[in-house]
């Protein structure tokens, strides 16, 4: 079991840190583009840029992705990588 | 209103005669994978851009040469999925379904393999014959990824050829399986990710309710698959071709499991994930690579920033350093001459047709002619920067700015565009995926103030304002830009209630650009405004001729000056006086008119002491409120007609003119008194 502050959104992840998404909310059309470009529950991401504010970039199966920071908090992450 | 509610009918209709018959190659991928690289490798100039049928989606096809065989291809839009999440990708799996392409070559790129190889899932789902094109072998060895082609072939069951569009290799080779399929020698034999196991059992269900009732050409078991990842159009479809009762127990089969398409895509990236485990080898080297280190500046919040400036700046500088004298070049050997030409050859013909060849038809030319060389200079600063993969870090650094109108980065881009020339910024809203999104963009693009509107800007504005012209320049480029945030802000809560599209774009790696490619791409931009913009300021340039002729040849007594008599009450407001209103008319066929226009109703003699004449007609306050109203005045009569195009519907294309005249009207009528009232 894991300590409630290892799940947070990946609006909230710094830079450098790695975690593994757990699922993705909100409507159908934005989750189905998250998933086409890799973002599926289970898969790692690395946070690349995030000043806190604005967009923030992130690495998911080798591509970089621009999402807009709505849309990072509707991606649930776990902190740290599990298999 | 939404364009994602298509119904699957697509049908091409681009085929000539000497097509019949050719075999049909269908160029299929993701974004930034070579794909448009590889389609002009292979067609070369011998392409034809287009529109797909009905839709604001850039179609091309090209044709080459196979072993004395004539090849149809054609470029599917590059799509990320084959889900229904906007038109392209609609666009992309009716063609192969429908016009059954002989081959589908899939472009993945070998150097972000996990990724790519999702469309390829998709595509081998369909009864497809798929070659796989394993592009950006040298960017893969680049970062010490190594790609076993052999290995992949024998996961996937599909042909695949290793190659580097960008420097024409393995093109042969592909060529060379594509000709072994078509003639028969070689049959792929797909194996297509399985569905998980958890779901199977879902999708077996569903298959077995919809047997008998699928509509031609869709195969059953993709159309099972979709209806369970819930894809809009499949659905829609389904409910329409299934008898109520069977329709109700699919329905509550898939509401029952309404998160399936996750687990559907996820199956996806295990079928890949096994494939790659077998087929690439990636050393854990913890590198910085060239992406992050120039990433770490360009998509900086603030340094960001200043680089989009700089190079925003330098594309003005260059504009006018190159373009404005290429520009008076052009005018002075090439449209005088041609004019001198024409009015020797038809000296003997009826005054009327030598002035409407003359002033009508080569004014019309020339002024189209005069403005391709800034607009070369323009769209190929944008493709340039657009193939080396910055303009995806313009538009995230921009995305915060563009929130202030409830758009988000992605609109920057064609906005961009929009200082060259407003037709291609309207035409430009298509890399936005979200409807209301991109016609917000479309509605506010033409208060980007373009170079024409700059070109009468710095001719008035020296004369009235002498060496104070630059900050009067530069101040009215600011309101125009400040109205279009204004506008977009207002028009975001008003029309579109503040909701906002959702900003997910992928951020390529950076590479050398290919010169083919930006040359292909600054080629067909500019033919397409000549032809868009062209015939449109053509036209209206002759109209505008006719009525400023008739009825008895005159231009002050003509039809055009009665117009302006009769409305100059509405321009006295704004400080006009008849002329000045005419001159703002005819700026609509193409804003630079209003120039030529003062020159004719001021004497006609070719810019010998018009400033002059204008500096004792007009008071100061008059001239500024002219520049105000001509920056902010509805759109020119191309960017009316490609916003026509674009949007389909004349609603807004008329909420957008009348948006401008209203804004344009008002902006005047408050700085012409402002400008009395102190005095000027």
């Amino acid at each position: 079991m894991f300590v409630n502050d290892r799940l947070i959104s990946l609006s909230e992840m710094t830079v450098g840190e790695d975690a593994t998404i757990l699922a993705i909310q909100g409507g159908r059309m934005v989750s189905s583009r998250l998933v086409s470009l890799g973002f599926t529950p289970g898969v790692q991401v690395n946070m690349v840029q995030n000043y806190g504010r604005g967009p923030l970039i992130v690495t998911v199966r080798g591509t970089r992705v621009a999402l807009g920071r709505g849309e990072a908090a509707k991606i649930i992450v776990e902190r740290g990588v599990h298999e | 209103m939404s364009e994602c509610h298509v119904t699957p009918s697509i049908t091409v209709s681009h085929t000539s005669a000497k097509d019949m018959g050719a075999p049909i190659i269908a160029l299929a991928g993701q974004p930034n994978m070579g794909k448009s690289t590889l389609f002009n490798l292979l067609t070369g100039l011998n392409q034809h851009v287009g529109n797909w049928p009905g839709k604001t989606v850039e179609y091309r096809e090209g044709h080459f040469d196979l072993s004395g065989h004539s090849i149809r291809l054609v470029d599917l839009p590059g799509t990320y999925s084959l889900t229904a999440n906007s038109p392209e990708e609609m666009i992309a799996r009716e063609f192969i379904l429908r016009e059954k392409p002989s081959v589908v070559v899939a472009v993945v790129s070998a150097a972000n393999l996990e990724r790519s190889l999702y469309l390829v899932a998709e595509l081998s789902a369909l009864d497809a014959l798929v070659v796989v094109a394993l592009n950006m072998m040298d960017v893969a060895a680049q970062e010490g990824v190594q790609v076993d082609a052999r290995v992949l072939e024998a996961a996937l069951g599909l042909p695949v050829v290793p190659m580097i569009a960008s420097k024409a290799a393995g093109v042969q080779e592909l060529l060379g399986v594509v000709n072994e399929i078509l003639s028969g020698k070689r049959v792929p034999s797909p194996r297509p990710p399985e569905v998980r196991a958890d779901h199977r059992e879902i999708l077996a269900k569903i298959e077995a309710q919809i047997a008998g009732h699928v509509p031609p050409p869709y195969p059953k078991g993709w159309i099972a698959l979709k209806l369970l990842e819930g894809d809009a159009e499949v659905t829609h479809m389904m409910q329409a071709a299934l008898p109520k009762e069977v329709w109700d127990a699919v329905h509550d089969i898939l509401r029952a499991h309404d998160d399936a398409f996750l687990a559907v895509a996820s199956g996806r990236y295990e079928w890949i994930g096994c494939i790659l485990r077998a087929a690439v080898s990636r050393p854990k080297i913890g590198q910085i690579g060239l992406t992050e280190r120039l990433d770490r500046w360009a998509a900086h919040p603030v340094w960001g920033l200043f680089i989009l400036a700089g190079i925003l700046g330098l594309v003005f500088w260059l504009t006018f350093t190159i373009g404005s004298p290429l520009q008076e070049w052009l005018d002075a050997r090439i449209i005088a001459p041609l004019a001198g030409l024409a009015a020797g050859a038809l000296a003997d013909a009826p005054f009327w047709l030598q002035g409407m060849v003359v002033d009508g038809l080569i004014g019309g030319v020339g002024s189209v002619l005069t403005f391709l060389p800034i607009l070369v200079i323009f769209f190929a600063v944008f493709a340039l920067l657009e193939d080396v993969g910055y303009m995806a870090r313009a538009a995230y650094v921009m995305d915060n700015f563009m929130h202030l109108m409830g758009l988000h980065g992605k609109s920057f881009l064609p906005l961009f565009l929009g200082f060259g020339c407003n037709v291609p910024a309207v035409m430009g809203t298509r890399v936005i995926d979200s409807w209301p999104a991109r016609l917000l963009t479309i509605l506010i693009a033409p208060l980007v103030p373009c170079t024409a509107r700059m070109a009468v800007i710095a001719f008035i504005a020296p004369a009235f304002f002498g060496a104070n012209a630059v900050w009067v320049s530069w101040g009215l480029v600011l309101l125009s830009l400040l109205m279009l945030v204004v506008s977009g802000a207002l028009l975001n809560k008003v029309i579109f209630k503040g909701q906002r599209s959702a900003f997910i774009m992928e951020m390529p790696l950076y590479h050398i650009p290919n010169l083919r490619t930006i040359g292909l791409l600054v080629w067909q931009r500019s033919i397409a405004f000549v032809k868009k913009a062209g015939t449109a300021i053509l036209v209206m340039s002759l109209l505008v001729w006719v009525l400023s002729y008739l009825p008895n040849g005159n231009l002050n007594t003509s039809f055009l000056a009665r117009f302006g008599h009769f409305i100059e009450p509405v321009g006295r407001w704004m400080g006009f006086d008849w002329r000045l209103t005419v001159a703002l008319i005819t700026s609509f066929p193409a804003k630079e008119n209003a120039i030529a226009t003062l020159g004719v109703l001021f004497g006609s003699s070719p810019n010998a002491g018009l400033t002059d004449m204008l500096t004792v007609s007009f008071s100061t306050a008059s001239a500024l409120s002219f520049l105000v109203v001509t920056m902010l005045f509805i759109p020119c009569m191309a960017t009316v007609a490609v916003t026509k195009q674009e949007t389909n519907s004349w609603r807004w294309t008329l909420l957008s003119v009348f948006l401008l005249l209203g804004l344009s009207m008002a902006a005047g009528t408050v700085v012409y008194h402002l400008a009395v009232w102190i005095g000027l």
